[in-house]
């Protein structure tokens, strides 16, 4: 009696734990935290990129309109994979793109935009990586998609296809 | 009057120094207990990645505006949730990682010591 009552008791542990290290082998190694949806976006000033004045996040994101914000760098090569997406992107109406350049170095990043095209309405500089971190990034490149103040999407890693479809989505 | 000063002057910057080395040493606690997210097992203090060396600019800067150690992982959860934290806080989702190594550890207790009485 007391023999099963342990050899059942080993079976059923050993099943729960395969089940626990089965469905750990199915799921995505990256971690991506829940809470950062439907977040207000973190208050911050910066550098505009090209007129080098000092501006506010209140004075970006204050129009009744969507906007994607894009962190990318120009020694970033999956942000050159994404950068035609954001061209396609820019064509909407209804969307304004705001770029933060992640920790680059000026030249590049101009020579970068010369050369793929520009479809940031606003561009801001993030030397240190400090406006990155308030904005809960993991680095480049990283999209949000911002209505009324609120991220309503955050996408880690490059515009694809998919991804680009589910911003257009949110956009009817 | 001039050795006043100077003995002033010795004295305001030993202080700050130790302010100095009191920042450093908060700073050196908070980045090891900080998981650096991009990093394979290694802490934000450990790692030299873009990601890390921002976070440590970030800490930096909080610890400069006066804000304590809670506050800051509360800042940084708040923004990259829980699991930025090596030692995570005690609430209902931590509850059995808490808890399960003093059951299994009382449990255990209990075996043995019915299985020692049993001998006697």
């Amino acid at each position: 009696m007391k023999n099963k009552i342990i050899y059942s008791l080993t079976i059923i542990s050993f099943i729960f734990l395969f089940v626990i290290f089965y469905k750990g082998l199915k799921k995505p190694n990256f971690y991506q935290p829940k809470s950062e949806l439907k977040k207000n976006i973190p208050y911050f000033s910066s550098i505009n990129f090209f007129e080098k004045e000092i501006i506010n996040s209140e004075d970006i994101f204050n129009q009744n309109k969507f906007y994607l914000f894009n962190i990318w760098a120009s020694w970033c090569v999956p942000c050159k994979d994404e950068h035609m997406f954001l061209v396609n992107l820019s064509k909407i109406n209804n969307l304004e793109i705001i770029g933060l350049n992640y920790k680059d170095n000026y030249e590049n990043a101009k020579k970068f935009i010369k050369e793929l095209g520009n479809p940031y309405n606003k561009i801001l500089v993030d030397k240190d990586g400090t406006i990155a971190i308030e904005w809960g990034a993991y680095g480049v490149p990283e999209t949000f998609l911002i209505h009324q103040n609120q991220i309503i999407k955050r996408i880690i890693g490059p515009l694809n296809t998919k991804t680009m479809k589910d911003i257009e989505s949110f956009l009817k | 009057m001039k050795i006043l000063k100077i003995i002033l002057i010795l004295v305001l910057f030993s202080n700050l120094t130790q302010l100095k080395a009191d920042e450093f040493e908060l700073q050196t606690k908070i980045t090891k207990n900080l998981r650096c997210l991009i990093c394979q097992g290694q802490s934000v203090y450990d790692s030299d990645s873009e990601f890390a060396n921002s976070l440590k600019i970030v800490v930096n800067k909080k610890i400069d505006e006066g804000l304590s150690e809670d506050q800051i992982y509360n800042f940084l959860s708040g923004k990259y949730g829980e699991w930025i934290l090596y030692d995570p806080k005690l609430n209902k989702n931590t509850y059995l990682l808490w808890f399960l190594p003093l059951l299994i550890f009382l449990f255990g207790g209990a075996i043995i010591l019915k299985k020692t009485n049993k001998n006697y």
